[in-house]
């Protein structure tokens, strides 16, 4: 989906394969979070993201393997953590 | 716990984010100097150090930053291993305070591990600063591994890190797992397989075996592939949806980092308001890239106009000492070791320290203060259209001032063929050493666009950078540069401590390179200038005579003489030498004006040639230390010789050029 500067959205699903979406999921971009396009780079790429709060760049390519959508995640559209996402003491 | 284990060292692993201050931590706990920037990828290697604290003998070393433990870039890969391999006693992920959701990720995985684990809760002061207050004992219990409070620019918080760190060695605390949901049957599932080899399971955590699995780590698969256990793992996993197993692996991860956020800080979702400000300008759509092209020029301008006055006193001084030798020393040989071998080869490489500092004041100030970081964002597409990528802008700039290091700094890059693209073309960038050649030709041949001809020498430079990365993009390493994700750190202000230290390290290499390999060289070309004895002094009739008139036919179509040549064969160990050993082949040991003066009155020489050598110089072959380097990199003896090959193929078609076009026209 093409973002406009300064539009914010949130990430559905992260598509790709091998070393380059684990390192896409690493920086953070991961299923309900939200990224603020904040603006491409003068040559047109890369862009410069705003997620968790810290600034990252990347290609239109590799942006392109990020699905997401405007509306904020209800607890339909990421997994459901209700089970999971917690520590535990062995 | 018993006498022996007391005495022996407890080994620890500073691990973290690329660019949070593991290395500065390391300073400020081993007392060592290492190098610290603003940009990810500044530690590329990793280093080990060490101190005493409560009689224990504690180990440091220093890895390379890793966003996860799946090993993309060469960097991460060092850090990953050591890691598990290596299996240091106690893990301190050194966590950036102002930028805790992304850390923590690292956090999560180095939990599955299951090492006991300290984290250092770095840059607090920022954090603090503006306004976030973070619960160090809510990060603590949550999390099951102390948290600390540090401040490593001040060495604040050095004693509390020390007292974690020799906790968690004598009572190790509970192990604490992260829940992964509806994954926990496949976990179970693939861990109860793996455990039946006691022999793996027996080293390595058998539940983070079972992740990695699902993550598709080849690393895990290399350790389990051919063993009996595999013939009933592979078909589970090839049943698996491992896509999906993936991104829920990172949700869950990311789900526990959420309430540990929650629980610990309070308005940690600040953004960095100066450093957005500044990138409003730095980066703007229109100004970036001018504003770069100005910073670049000016840090050019600067190294020449700020360091002239010290460049005239440095010459005065050595043309004082030499005239004063000349004079005074006998016997005569000895005089003419002094004056025109050592103080006329040595003194026309030392008057450059002064360039050589202010170069790597001004490279230090642009790598602390963050800004390489956004030079590789606004050169992304341009190095994209000539094969390369935005992490290829740092090495290349780097390269201006040495090229060793430059080279060594590739290593951020992930890509194998990017990586090896960008060291191949990095010797083009014209590094401080080749900048003495420059001065001297152009200020003798070019005088009033002395600055000009030296500023198109770097450009000549760039261009066969550029054409040599898009040469090998499109013949050799066939396809698209590799992803480009990288972070742009906060702007920070330069510590004049951190530079200055940088920049000392630099100009104290320079000198002992001046007093070891660049002494040995012009000693070596004075004795062969003497010899045999009773010969006049670099006469036709002395040996270095003879060894240039066996090259001589081979760069006179070049317009280069046998003191070119032979300046330019010794050249080969430093590309100083070229100047020093012209210095003692002219024999104008007394100042660099009169190897100017020596130099104009040999007719032999005139402005085609004196560009051709000035070019010549700047291309062929890297210098024998970053060859060196190229070696070590790229482990490849091919791609060394090719470096060496190319250079000097490419060194000799363009000085050809120069003389055949340019000699009958303008000499």
């Amino acid at each position: 989906m093409d973002v406009p500067a300064g539009g914010k959205v949130y990430v559905t699903s992260v598509k790709g394969t091998g070393a380059i979406r684990g390192r896409i999921m690493a920086m953070g971009l991961v299923p309900g979070t939200a990224v603020e396009v904040v603006r491409r780079a003068p040559l047109g790429d890369p862009l410069e993201l705003m997620v968790k709060g810290y600034n990252l760049s990347l290609r239109a390519t590799e942006a392109g393997l990020v699905t997401v959508s405007f509306a904020p995640p209800t607890s339909g559209d990421v997994p459901d953590k209700a089970a999971g996402g917690k520590v535990h003491e062995r | 716990m018993n006498g022996d284990e007391r005495q022996h060292p407890v080994r620890v692993a500073l691990c973290g984010n690329p660019n949070v201050g593991k290395s500065s931590l390391f300073n400020a706990l081993t007392g060592s100097r290492q190098h610290v920037g603003n940009w990810p990828g500044v530690t590329v290697e990793r280093k080990s150090g060490h101190r005493f604290y409560r009689d224990r003998r504690i180990e440091f070393v220093d890895l390379p930053g890793t966003y996860s433990l799946i090993a993309a870039a060469k960097d991460e890969e060092v850090a990953t291993q050591y890691i598990i391999e290596e299996s240091p006693d106690v893990v301190v992920q050194v966590v950036d305070s102002s930028n805790l959701e992304r850390n923590l990720y690292l956090t999560m995985q180095l939990m599955e591990f299951g090492k006991p684990m300290v984290l250092a809760m770095n840059m607090s002061d920022i954090t603090e600063e503006r306004g976030d207050s973070l619960d160090m004992d809510a990060v603590t219990r949550f999390l099951g591994a102390p948290a600390v409070r540090t401040v490593a620019s001040e060495g604040k918080g050095l004693e509390e890190l020390l007292d974690a760190i020799l906790e968690v060695v004598t009572k190790p605390p509970a192990d604490r797992r992260i829940g992964y949901g509806e994954l926990e049957t496949t976990i179970n599932e693939l861990r109860a397989m793996i455990e039946r080899d006691s022999e793996i399971s027996s080293k390595l955590p058998s539940r983070w075996m079972a992740t990695r699995l699902i993550e598709n780590d080849s690393y895990v698969k290399g350790k389990l592939v051919g063993r009996q256990i595999w013939k009933d793992i592979e078909p589970y996993l090839s049943k698996l949806d491992r896509d999906n197993g993936e991104m829920e692996l990172a949700d869950n991860r990311y789900g526990v980092i959420d309430e540990v956020v929650a629980l610990s800080c309070k308005r940690c979702k600040s953004k960095r308001s100066v450093s957005d400000k500044m990138d409003r300008v730095l980066v703007n759509q229109h100004l970036g890239i001018p504003i770069f092209l100005i910073m670049l020029w000016g840090a050019f301008e600067l190294t020449f106009s700020a360091a002239t006055p010290f460049m005239d006193l440095i010459d005065a001084g050595f043309a004082e000492l030499g005239g004063w030798l000349a004079d005074s020393v006998q016997p005569e040989w000895l005089a003419s070791l002094l004056a025109d071998g050592i103080i006329g080869g040595v003194g026309s490489v030392l008057i450059f320290l002064p360039n050589i500092i202010v170069m790597f004041l001004i490279l230090g100030m642009l790598e602390d203060s963050g800004y390489l970081a956004r030079v590789a964002f606004l050169m992304d597409r341009l190095m994209n259209r000539i094969g390369l990528q935005g992490k290829s802008a740092i090495p290349l700039m780097m390269g201006f001032g040495c090229n060793i290091p430059a080279i060594m700094s590739t290593r951020s890059i992930e890509d194998r063929k990017d990586r090896l693209i960008t060291i191949m073309s990095t010797p083009f960038m014209s590094c401080s050493a080749r900048l003495p050649v420059y001065i001297l030709f152009a200020g003798a041949f070019f005088s009033h666009m002395a600055g000009t001809i030296i500023f198109i020498m770097y450009l000549i430079g760039m261009i066969v950078a550029i054409v040599t990365a898009k040469l090998l993009r499109t013949l050799v390493f066939k396809g698209e540069p590799s992803a480009f994700i990288m972070e742009l750190p906060p702007y920070r202000l330069p510590t004049l401590w951190s530079v200055g230290v940088h920049t000392w390290d630099r100009a104290f290499m320079y000198l002992k390179k001046a007093g070891t390999i660049i002494l040995f060289g012009v000693m070596a070309i004075w004795a062969l200038a003497s010899l045999p004895y009773g010969v006049e002094y670099g006469g036709e009739e002395s040996w270095i005579a003879a060894i240039g008139k066996v090259i001589e036919p081979l760069v006179e179509p070049l317009g280069f003489d046998w003191r070119i040549a032979v300046a330019l064969l010794f050249g080969f160990v430093a590309k100083e030498i070229v100047v020093g050993g012209l210095m003692t082949l002219y024999g104008a040991g007394e100042s660099e004006d009169a190897l100017t003066d020596a130099l104009k009155a040999d007719s032999s020489l005139n402005r085609v040639n004196a560009f051709g050598l000035m070019t010549f110089s700047l291309l062929y072959m890297p210098c024998v230390a970053t060859a060196g380097v190229i070696w070590g990199e790229t482990r490849s003896w091919k791609w060394t010789l090719f470096s060496i090959g190319y250079g000097i193929a490419l060194a000799y078609l363009i000085a050809l050029l120069i003389w055949q076009v340019g000699g009958p026209l303008f000499a």
